[in-house]
């Protein structure tokens, strides 16, 4: 009986350790939320500034954290090393190979679905147009991040362009989207060249820097250049899509009084589902053709090897402003949509937040896989929505979950990904030959 | 004429304070090579701690103002730092041999946690002290009535930090730490190899950078006589930006950088438009990496294939 005990031991460390390890990290939390927690500050109404204790909160935090780390170092134990490798069965292998090409065909299928599946509950078709908008914008993003390996923090941006483009032209010229489509991309992917032509000689963190800073200066001009944009106040009344000029209204020239089916104002969310997933599907559409050009090849050479893509004649100019131009335009249509779903737009809609969003959805996608890049929207704004109820906490807890999903798979949920180009049979490259990211 | 210098004045008080925040920058990305996306809200952290901790001295009764500004600055300054420590531990150091943009995403993540940590516990709100350290001196009458100030509260940011950069400088050219934190910049291999904890090392870094942005964080409460949660992100931008102007990796570039932007962003706001004074600090960041990316003291990166 304490024979296997004492193996146990001698493997791992003991009760002891976890303990000094539990003890340290909670005199940590104390000392860090001695004043953040047990002192809470306030404006009174004149002005003073008031506190009061809260023990009671900071003992709960201190507490929470000393068990926390307890049940982290147990789970590590539990887990192994890092590096363990893990034996996979073969019929498991195969089960889990044939699973995953299953995958995709399935969640579209299902995807095209969705409408009739849930056609009365408004709440999941909505949701489900929201996370499809972020599966376009992370399939937009990935063409940058993903494939041409610039880091782009600042691709709200484009989406803000695309916005406002078909806010404007609307409201001002009365144009209807369909025109306005193809104009926000093309304003988007014009402004995406003018932001690549300076940053092209910037290499990795510089790159995302700027390029943070180009997307907080659109978004400051926005607020501040009152007398175009609306300023704070936003575009109001900003004109529903149609039917290729049909309306979606109860009127007798709407599209319900001409099939002469009883209007429901569920056939507008049902339309605008599938005009989002029509317009993501064409971004996925485009991407994956694109890869199989000389343009995409490019881009992945770039990826790999800035110096080594020169040697080989490659343009790194054009392949750069190429990848930045498509990205914006996909960032712009997902505007423009965005601005005729919403039919109200304001700053608050373009902050750094989003762009974080979107990032945190290519990368932890796998960076450069369009599945992976699906899934991670479908966990990341899924998972925001669990936390509705917590308004305040659900920045907190995306924090969090950003920190911890990086630490346990920096590469990301899916890093294997399947090459182009091979020679004689297909293999999966796993990501960590791949080094992203070097812009 | 008056009213310029009154400007420069106030410009090089602002700056001052950038550049304390753009240290903590410069030396992490010389050492570590990554930005550091939380540095700004380390530095918010800063001021909420130091708010914090004068409302309980001066509840209980203190009322020697330079004791109770001495215990604030401490005591901001070591919570602060454990705050910059614990970053490094939880959301840099598992990542230091990942590919390059996993830690820089767990730093953006990280500057989230901060960020709405401060705001569950202390509210959204504006938070307001009174005037600390009030009167000053007329150093010009003007014409035309308008006169030349330069109160105690500026003073007192310069002079300390004009001390806290000193200290620094020796701390970094003259001590076993210092010598240890200039050899991991340089090799982190080799540095290992010769004996240095380049663990430890990395994690002084970040003390000290977090304790600087925490005394930069007490002057801009006791400057602007207000904090609240949102404060970190511009700022840190706009540091981040002094320390690429400078050059980054350089300390004095970043004390440099620091007062141009600091001066810029005065300048701009009182000669041009106050509205588009954060525009004008981000356009400057694009301009200078464009036509000068080792900014004004750095050296030349050479690429290596």
């Amino acid at each position: 009986m304490s024979a296997p005990l004492a193996a146990q031991t001698s493997r791992t460390p003991g009760v002891a350790f976890i303990l000094k390890k539990a003890l340290i990290s909670a005199l940590v939390a104390l000392v860090l939320f001695s004043l953040m927690i047990g002192v809470r500050t306030e404006a009174g109404s004149d002005g003073q500034l008031t506190y009061w204790t809260r023990f009671g909160d900071l003992a709960a935090m201190v507490a929470a954290v000393f068990g926390g780390s307890i049940i982290i170092e147990l789970l590590r134990q539990w887990w192994g090393p890092v590096d363990t490798v893990r034996v996979v069965p073969a019929p498991m292998k195969l089960a889990l190979s044939l699973a995953g090409r299953l995958v995709a065909p399935v969640l579209l299928v299902f995807t095209f679905l969705v409408p009739v599946l849930f056609y009365n509950e408004r709440y999941i078709l909505d949701l489900a147009i929201l996370v499809l908008t972020y599966v376009m914008l992370g399939w937009g993003l990935n063409v940058v991040v993903g494939l041409a390996g610039l880091l782009d923090l600042g691709y709200v941006a484009f989406y803000a362009v695309g916005a406002y483009s078909y806010a404007l032209l609307a409201t001002n010229f009365g144009l209807s989207f369909w025109v306005c489509l193809p104009l926000a991309g093309i304003l988007a992917a014009f402004w995406g060249v003018l932001l690549g032509f300076p940053v092209l000689r910037l290499r990795g963190d510089y790159l995302a820097i700027v390029t943070l800073a180009f997307g907080e200066i659109i978004r400051l001009v926005i607020i501040n250049w009152q007398s175009l944009t609306g300023g704070p106040n936003g575009v109001t009344g900003i004109p529903r899509p149609t039917l290729f000029g049909i309306p979606l209204t109860p009127g007798d020239d709407g599209l319900a009084a001409m099939l002469g089916i009883e209007f429901s104002p569920t056939h507008r969310i049902v339309f605008l589902f599938y005009l989002i997933l029509a317009l993501a599907l064409l971004t996925n559409w485009v991407t994956i053709r694109l890869r199989r050009l000389p343009i995409g090849r490019a881009w992945e050479a770039l990826r790999e090897d800035e110096v080594a893509c020169r040697a080989l004649g490659i343009n790194t100019t054009t392949t750069k402003l190429t990848a930045f131009a498509t990205g914006a335009m996909f960032g712009g249509f997902a505007g423009a949509f965005f601005a005729t779903r919403q039919g109200f737009i304001s700053p608050e809609s373009f902050t750094f937040h989003e762009s974080a969003l979107v990032l945190a959805i290519v990368v932890l996608g796998g960076m450069g896989s369009q599945l992976g890049v699906a899934l991670a929207a479908l966990a990341m704004i899924g998972g925001f929505e669990l936390f509705r109820g917590l308004d305040q906490y659900r920045m907190l807890v995306f924090g969090l979950a950003m920190v911890l999903l990086m630490i346990w798979r920096p590469r990301g949920l899916i890093g294997h990904r399947a090459p182009t180009v091979f020679l004689e049979r297909q293999q999966a490259i796993s990501s960590d030959l791949v080094k992203e990211g070097h812009g | 004429m008056d009213y310029f210098a009154q400007q420069l004045i106030n410009g090089l008080v602002l700056g001052s304070i950038y550049g304390l925040i753009a240290i903590g920058y410069t030396m992490v990305y010389g050492i570590v090579g990554m930005i550091n996306f939380a540095h700004g809200d380390i530095f918010m952290i800063g001021g909420f701690i130091a708010l914090i901790t004068f409302l309980i001295l001066v509840s209980f009764g203190l009322t020697a103002i330079p004791l109770i500004l001495l215990v604030v600055l401490l005591v901001s300054m070591a919570i602060t730092a454990l705050y910059g420590w614990t970053v490094e531990r939880i959301a840099y150091r598992p990542l230091r041999h990942s590919f390059r943009l996993a830690p820089m995403l767990s730093a953006i993540g990280m500057s989230f946690v901060l960020t709405n940590f401060s705001q569950v516990a202390q509210g959204a709100r504006v938070k307001p002290v009174p005037p600390i350290i009030t009167g000053g001196y007329t150093l010009h009458e003007g014409a035309e009535g308008f006169n030349v100030q330069l109160s105690n509260i500026q003073i007192v940011v310069v002079i300390t930090t004009i001390v806290l950069l000193a200290l620094f400088t020796w701390l970094v050219s003259r001590t076993r730490l210092g010598r240890d934190m200039r050899a991991c910049e340089q090799d982190q291999t080799m540095a290992a190899l010769l004996g240095v904890d380049v663990d430890r090392t990395i994690s002084m870094t970040f003390v000290i950078g977090a304790a600087l942005a925490a005394v930069a964080g007490m002057m801009y409460l006791l400057y602007y006589g207000l904090v609240d949660f949102f404060m970190g992100f511009v700022a840190g931008i706009k540091a981040f930006t002094a320390a690429v102007l400078g050059g980054i990796g350089s300390l004095p570039g970043a004390m440099l950088g620091g007062l141009l932007i600091g001066l810029i962003e005065t300048l701009w706001s009182a000669y041009f438009s106050v509205e588009y004074k954060d525009v004008a600090a981000f356009s400057i960041l694009i301009v200078v990496l464009i036509f000068l990316p080792t900014g004004l003291l750095g050296r030349p990166e050479v690429e290596k294939v």
